[in-house]
């Protein structure tokens, strides 16, 4: 909003430049956000909050202005001429409120014999000033104390009135009105409208109708100056998506006393630039008073919320400098009756009486302080395991990311089978119209920006929110997500290390899973309990290469590689592969609480067994059958090189295993490590496995 | 010139002493030489060797040479010599050798390290765990909420009557299906934080002093300096004695721990519909301390001003302990102050991002610059 300091300064005698006042009536909450042009072309760009109707008009900052520093204010000069003798037996224009509480105060004037014409100079630049379009004299005129005095009025050519009367009611079904904006409306029962004898003539503090305006041809015009219930012209600029100067003073408020003035302020503004004759004197219909009850303001409770020692004196004088009448109640001081001006509806209680105490001294006086606290300290229960997985997830050398929580119908149909989503009203787009429901497409959306930048080797995670149904109910599981391209996971494997030494595609590919599982095992490594894998995961991971962990049968997580179709679609340019973490089953699970156990005081033993398996024998069913064996100094199994190919059969691989043996009691004999490696080969043979020489 | 084990023809103390001396000088001075295990071998075995090593001839030489007389004395005297030895020969190391041998031997120390990939934080989330570790340490517990919230959270219990205007000032996204519900009870995003002060009064009692990270979203396109979905922290501190100048107190304490001791505050009325007296809180511009310039040229983060706004604030509004009144939140008893901030821009502004879609793009390029 746009305001013209030498426009202000008409009615309050400043001594300070622009500057200067743009950055005082910004420390009493009257913000000026910038300030371009110079001289008498200065411009303020204002920042009213919606509380401070009275303050978006030249006349309310010059109030602002005057109570800063106490200065008198001068009131815009009302109307100086008389009416016409000649209609003074004319009966006053008729005006018929069918809805006093939607419309307590209707004033209006009529002026004859006028003329329509450009207005003049000084009207039009100020009102260019402000970046509006001057029209004419009359409609110029409702335009320029609308920015005066903030107070919206309207002009109708009074010959276009049917009836020569005026009625405010409701709109009757199937009703039209083309406003001004030449839009062709259809009215309901819930707009407020003003009628002549036929029809709307203007929606009520919205818009006025285009079939009775000024135009060149009047002579004859009705100025009108209501006051409308914030409430319905509310409803009506929403319902119309019609947001104009009027309606925003309207819906937050206007000055109820300031209806005469106004049409005053119009019609003598008219009679000035256009001639003519005055009608009769205003029309004022007080359907019902604006009640503004007087507040008590107790200077206890001053100090109780604002602190130091504000005393009953500068109180009083603060408040009288912004209008307000105080009188004094009871003894010494304690508390006042404070009488609230009609332009500030938004004061209405003892502690908006406070902020008005407080802004006008000016909130850098106020002594800084620290409050006694005797409550205690809670963390959030899941933050230690957040922390934990994000210093993991770092520390394993992915980066922390945050994707947006919109996604679209479709993505949240293939990554969430049968979730529920919460569907946004008003998305901003179609791939935004629905709550996340999974972090996975928002992290393949990211993995593509980085391959398609060039950034092959992108290692990224986010810990974070889903949001969906539950029945009926809305839920926020939290989530986390790793996700890495073929090359980040191939980075990341420690040099030399391949443990499938066999040529091709495939052992690549085993390795390369085996490395993203690494990390996921580094993650869940931090909860208690045992960690079982199987492959039962989503459609949308590669059926081969991809895994679910389950601890205590509850499932964990899924991952793996993505599945190429999966990357086909989002033209991923590699393979990628992603981990899925459902993080209220870890929060139930909890960390692993750390217990020391003995370091070994005797030598382990290491022993190689190599085995030629089937393809069908996995490496757990390996584990299983040599923990089977129940060799107690077993402390571990390792595959220590897998082969394919060459001399091994198809549909056969070679496998070197290495174990640890180790006793805490004593240092192993030869012969008991012979037996008990004995023992293994036995129980792998058992398993289908032949012994290698 | 290598050391050989002298005949011995004097066998008095000081003579004894002498040929010790020397012999336990040459050990240390051999010992000094040794470059490599194989260097090692060939000194133990020197010194060592039963047949022919050093002490073997010392025993030979010294001792078996011995008059009768003296026998007795060198027998001490030899074998304290020969743990010395022993002790010298075992302690020996390879060792590298002095100054130039040393030098010759360096490495390129400019070559770029073997670098593990670390990864990176995310700027916003490094900003709020700041910024939540200021207030923690002034007592403050750390409270959440859902993003997904009712009408009632998000405006009718912080103030925001239906068919406010306030309400248009949060470009609020609705939840879709809402409309046979009571107006309190239709989802929406939450536009702001604040409706975990509700969240939390309804399950605390006073006193309470919270803090609440989290996302929120409004209706606003994605440019450099918006976006629907942003991040925000509010604070709450309610007691039975919470003043206006402590709220300027706390909030100019955790400026200054978060921006520095130097940074100075300022606070300007605004306007919230959930605080009254409202305000927003100026610091001085971290960027360019203050002055408005970057030497010759203008500080565009603080528009020239020498001011940052960083956060909304004020004192709880009477009308939001009433919706929780009954939980001993009574107005006329209990008073309290509320502040919110975007994180997002502080984290803006504090790395000099210039666009806030970078944020949300998992672009690696731009997370490892705050690796």
């Amino acid at each position: 909003m746009k305001l013209s300091p030498q426009w202000i300064r008409d009615y309050v005698d400043l001594t300070v430049d622009d500057y200067r006042l743009g950055e005082d009536l910004t420390n009493v909450g009257i913000s000026v956000e910038g300030i371009s042009g110079s001289g008498v072309d200065t411009v303020f760009e204002m920042e009213i909050g919606t509380n401070r109707p009275d303050a978006m008009n030249h006349y309310g900052v010059a109030r602002e202005a005057a109570a800063i520093y106490d200065l008198p204010l001068k009131q815009p000069s009302a109307l100086s001429c008389q009416p016409s003798a000649k209609y003074s037996k004319d009966a006053p224009f008729p005006i018929t409120v069918e809805e006093p509480e939607l419309c307590p105060r209707f004033s209006a004037r009529v002026i004859r014999n006028t003329h329509i014409k450009p207005s003049p100079k000084k009207i039009a630049h100020r009102l260019q000033l402000l970046d509006q379009r001057p029209i004419s004299n009359a409609v110029d005129a409702t335009n320029y104390v609308l920015w005066e005095i903030g107070k919206p009025t309207h002009v109708f050519d009074m010959d276009l009135l049917e009836g020569g009367q005026i009625i405010v009611r409701k709109a009757r079904n199937g009703e039209r009105l083309k406003t001004l904006d030449g839009v062709e409306r259809k009215l309901t029962p819930e707009d407020l409208v003003v009628c002549d004898a036929k029809k709307p003539v203007g929606l009520a503090g919205v818009m006025g109708g285009y079939d009775t305006m000024i135009t060149e041809k009047t002579r004859n015009i009705v100025i009108e100056s209501a006051w409308w219930d914030p409430g319905i012209v509310r409803k009506m600029s929403r319902r119309h998506g019609l947001h104009t100067d009027a309606s925003h003073r309207f819906e937050r408020g206007a000055d109820f006393e300031s209806t005469v003035l106004s049409c005053d302020l119009v019609a003598q503004m008219i009679l000035e630039s256009g001639g003519g004759e005055l009608v009769g004197d205003v029309v004022d219909v007080i359907s019902k008073k604006m009640d503004q009850a007087p507040v008590i303001l107790r200077v206890s409770e001053v100090r109780r919320i604002l602190g130091g020692g504000l005393d009953a004196g500068l109180i009083y004088r603060l408040l009288k400098r912004l209008g307000f009448e105080l009188i004094p109640e009871g003894q010494s001081d304690a508390q006042f009756r404070v009488q609230i001006p009609s332009w500030r509806l938004d004061v209405e209680r003892e502690i908006d009486v406070i902020e008005e105490i407080a802004r006008l001294h000016g909130y850098d006086k106020f002594e800084n302080t620290l409050p006694a606290y005797s409550g205690a300290v809670v963390e959030l229960p899941h933050a230690p395991v957040d922390a934990t997985l994000r210093n993991r997830a770092l520390a394993l050398g992915y980066n922390e990311a945050l994707s947006l929580t919109f996604i679209s119908h479709a993505d949240a149909e293939k990554f969430s089978v049968g979730a529920q989503v919460l569907e946004l009203e008003n998305p901003l787009s179609e791939e935004a119209s629905v709550m996340r429901t999974s972090l996975v497409p928002g992290m393949l959306d990211m993995l593509a920006w980085n391959l398609n930048r060039d950034v092959a080797d992108a290692r990224l995670f986010e810990i974070g929110s889903a949001y969906e149904l539950s029945a009926g109910e809305r839920i926020e599981p939290r989530r986390a997500c790793l996700g890495a391209t073929a090359a980040g996971v191939a980075a990341a494997l420690p040099a030399g290390g391949a443990l499938d030494v066999s040529k091709g595609e495939q052992a690549a590919a085993a390795e390369a899973f085996r490395g993203f599982k690494g990390d996921v095992e580094n993650l869940l490594a931090a909860f208690a309990g045992e960690v079982e894998y199987d492959r039962t995961t989503a459609e949308y991971f590669h059926p081969g290469r991809s895994a679910r962990a389950r601890v205590n049968g509850a499932v964990v997580a899924q991952f793996g590689q993505i599945h190429p179709e999966v990357a086909a679609e989002r033209k991923l340019r590699q393979d990628v592969f992603l981990a899925e973490f459902d993080l209220e089953r870890l929060y139930e699970i909890g960390l692993r609480r750390v217990k020391f156990s003995p370091l070994g005081k005797y030598p382990a033993v290491e022993r190689d067994f190599s085995f030629v398996f089937g393809d069908d024998v996995t490496f757990e069913q390996v584990r299983r059958a040599v923990d089977a064996a129940a060799v107690t100094e077993l402390r571990e199994l390792r595959p220590v090189e897998i082969f394919r190919g060459g001399s091994i059969p198809a549909g056969k691989y070679s496998v070197l295993l290495r174990v640890r043996l180790q006793s805490d009691e004593r240092t192993l004999r030869e012969d008991e490590v012979a037996q008990w490696s004995g023992t293994i080969v036995t129980a792998l043979t058992k398993l289908g496995g032949s012994q290698r020489a | 010139m290598a050391y050989t084990v002298p005949k011995l023809t004097d066998y008095s103390a000081a003579a004894l002493e002498k040929a010790a001396g020397e012999c336990i000088a040459a050990c240390v001075s051999e010992a000094s030489e040794v470059r490599n295990d194989a260097d090692l071998k060939a000194f133990r075995d020197r010194w060592m060797a039963r047949k022919n090593g050093i002490l073997t001839q010392i025993n030979d030489l010294w001792l078996k040479g011995a008059p009768k007389a003296a026998k007795r004395e060198a027998g001490i005297r030899v074998n304290e010599l020969k743990a010395r030895i022993t002790e010298l020969v075992e302690g020996a190391h390879v060792s590298a050798g002095g100054a130039d041998s040393l030098a010759a031997e360096r490495v390129d120390i400019t070559l770029p390290g073997v670098r593990r990939a670390i990864g990176a934080e995310h700027p916003v989330i490094r900003t709020m765990h700041e910024i939540v570790g200021v207030f923690q340490k002034l007592g403050y517990s750390v409270a959440e909420g859902p993003v997904v919230e009712t009408d009632y959270y998000n405006f009718e219990a912080l103030n925001f009557p239906p068919n406010h205007p306030a309400r248009d000032t949060q470009d609020t996204l609705f939840i879709a299906g809402q409309q046979s519900k009571a107006q309190r009870e239709r989802l929406l995003l939450r536009t702001h934080t604040s409706p975990v002060q509700i969240r939390t009064m309804e399950k605390m009692r006073p006193p309470i002093r919270i803090v609440i990270p989290g996302t929120v979203h409004r209706n606003d396109p994605p440019d450099a300096s918006h976006s629907p979905m942003f991040h925000q922290i509010e604070g709450l501190a309610v007691d039975t004695n919470i003043t206006f100048g402590d709220l300027k107190g706390t909030l100019d304490h955790a400026m200054k721990a978060l921006f520095g001791s130097s940074v100075k505050t300022h606070f300007r009325p605004s306007f919230f519909p959930f605080t009254e007296p409202s305000a927003e809180l100026y610091v001085t511009c971290f960027i360019c301390g203050g002055s408005g310039k970057r030497g010759a040229d203008p500080c565009r983060p603080c528009k020239q001003t020498g001011w940052i706004e960083v956060l909304g604030c004020g004192m709880v509004d009477p009308n939001v302990f009433e919706f929780v009144k009954d939980n001993g939140y009574d107005p006329k008893k209990v008073s309290g102050f509320a502040f919110g901030m975007g994180v997002d821009r502080l984290a803006l502004l504090k790395y000099g991002v210039d666009d806030l879609q970078y944020f949300f793009q998992g672009d690696v390029r731009f997370l490892q610059q705050f690796g």
